[in-house]
């Protein structure tokens, strides 16, 4: 992503990892994927595990009010675009916010 | 007579069965994940919808014999550009309400907010309908108890499935007769005494908590509202308030009798600052006159420091019209095989409740 703190990643691959809270209900995957954003990361990953998505985010496809998703640690700073960069060595956790109870 | 009961809860699913010991807690279903809408078919199919406190709406379905599968929610389509000043999320919180369409495949879902979705393949797929969402007066939709208004109430007309009487809180009861296409409001009679003068008559300012329609008479409706009770003898077009109500005419849930178009149960409280039974006592407030006047029922129910709240959709009665049950925010749960006129209390402490729906087969 063009003036990014990571640069143009063509070749990126972060590895996701959700939250067991969610094996409840879905098959979480824990996976090294593609992308250069947060969004394009998680489209990759939700493409081969479609129910997961919902799971995530809301109607719009921005982050669910008490979802979390975090870069090397830290939260992802635009949750309605997911416009965050993430590069190859990135790993993004997705993360159930205690605000949910 | 139904011989089972599905109890949503904000801990889980139960299902009840009446044994010869009475009726018993049978099977526990999604414990800790709260319930927020139940429907119960005729041929058994048993659809649940789930309010998970992080991941969102979810819809869950056991046919007969069969075993729980996730279903496919209703969802919003895309927030147009033009909408940023849009006061309502295009983005279902939760699912409030079902009702079986009365077609083949036909389902209606009410959400928070106030969308209204329907689907004709039995729940493969859910369509939000627009002419309703794109009513200019739906922007002056308020949350009523929540942040967003909700859509609780559904009643498809058993004589023609396309006439399908909606209400929202709080923005008023709406009227459809050709399947959802076209809409009115049709809240005419109800007032809300707490509303600014001008707008205390307004349709579109008022909270009706909850309607029900007469299933064999379905002119017949009641309204349990912000600001009393009300019925319809017209299909909903027009309502008449029912003052006769004791001990308050506060309250969220109302239950029609299935065949008697005069008899109707409430479940009254302290109206809105409180939120709790009349003298902390616990009753139900009964017509069998059409609201001209009302039996207080107690027998059974608990009468001494008593705070269960019963919302709206906990108050169900069956296709009898003998059997009933409610439950509270509490987690008590009561039954009555005769109409109301006893209770007994179901021997548990059960999470608070949200929705009590009656098996249909």
């Amino acid at each position: 992503m063009p003036g990014s703190r990571f640069g143009a990643y063509t070749d990126a691959m972060p590895k996701v990892s959700f939250t067991s809270a969610l094996a409840r209900f879905v098959p979480v995957p824990s996976v090294t994927t593609e992308g250069a954003t947060v969004r394009a990361a998680l489209d990759r990953v939700f493409a081969d595990h479609q129910k997961l998505r919902g799971y995530v985010l809301d109607d719009q496809g921005a982050l669910r009010r008490h979802v979390i998703v975090y870069v090397n640690g830290k939260p992802v700073g635009d949750r309605v675009g997911l416009s965050d960069a993430v590069g190859a060595a990135d790993e993004i956790y997705v993360f159930q916010a205690l605000s949910g109870g | 007579m139904s011989e089972r009961i599905y109890v949503g809860s904000r801990k889980g699913l139960f299902t009840l069965a009446r044994g010869k010991g009475g009726w018993d807690v049978e099977a526990l279903d999604f414990l800790a994940e709260p319930v927020s809408a139940i429907l119960p078919q005729d041929d058994g199919t048993l659809t649940v919808a789930l309010d998970l406190g992080h991941f969102g709406n979810k819809f869950w379905r056991r046919k007969p014999g069969g075993a729980w599968e996730e279903r496919p929610v209703p969802a919003f389509p895309a927030k147009p550009e033009d909408a940023a000043d849009d006061p309502h999320p295009w983005s279902v919180g939760k699912v409030w309400a079902f009702a079986d369409g009365g077609v083949k495949g036909r389902i209606w879902a009410g959400a928070i907010p106030a969308g209204l979705f329907r689907s004709d393949d039995g729940g493969d797929s859910w369509t939000l309908i627009r002419a309703l969402w794109d009513i200019p007066e739906r922007r002056q939709w308020q949350g009523g108890g929540t942040d967003q208004p909700g859509l609780h109430s559904i009643l498809v007309d058993p004589r023609d499935p396309e006439h399908v009487v909606v209400a929202v809180s709080s923005g008023g009861a709406w009227t459809t007769r050709d399947g959802g296409k076209s809409w009115t409001v049709t809240s005419k009679g109800m007032y809300a005494e707490y509303m600014p003068p001008e707008r205390r008559e307004d349709p579109i300012a008022q909270d009706p908590h909850l309607l029900a329609q007469c299933a064999a008479k379905p002119d017949v409706m009641w309204c349990q509202h912000h600001n009393g009770t009300f019925r319809s003898t017209d299909g909903g077009m027009t309502w008449a308030e029912i003052t006769a109500i004791a001990p308050s005419k506060f309250g969220f849930a109302v239950a029609a009798h299935p065949t008697d178009p005069q008899t109707a149960w409430f479940v009254p409280a302290v109206k809105d600052e409180k939120r709790v039974p009349v003298d902390g006592k616990v009753v139900v407030a009964r017509t069998r006159d059409g609201g001209r006047s009302f039996d207080v029922l107690r027998a059974g129910l608990p009468q001494r420091h008593a705070y269960d709240l019963v919302w709206r959709h906990a108050l169900d009665v069956d296709a009898t019209g003998q059997r009933l049950a409610f439950g509270s925010t509490s987690g008590g749960l009561w039954t009555s095989e005769n109409g109301g006129d006893s209770w007994t209390a179901l021997d548990a402490r059960l999470p608070p409740i949200s929705v009590i729906r009656y098996a249909r087969a």
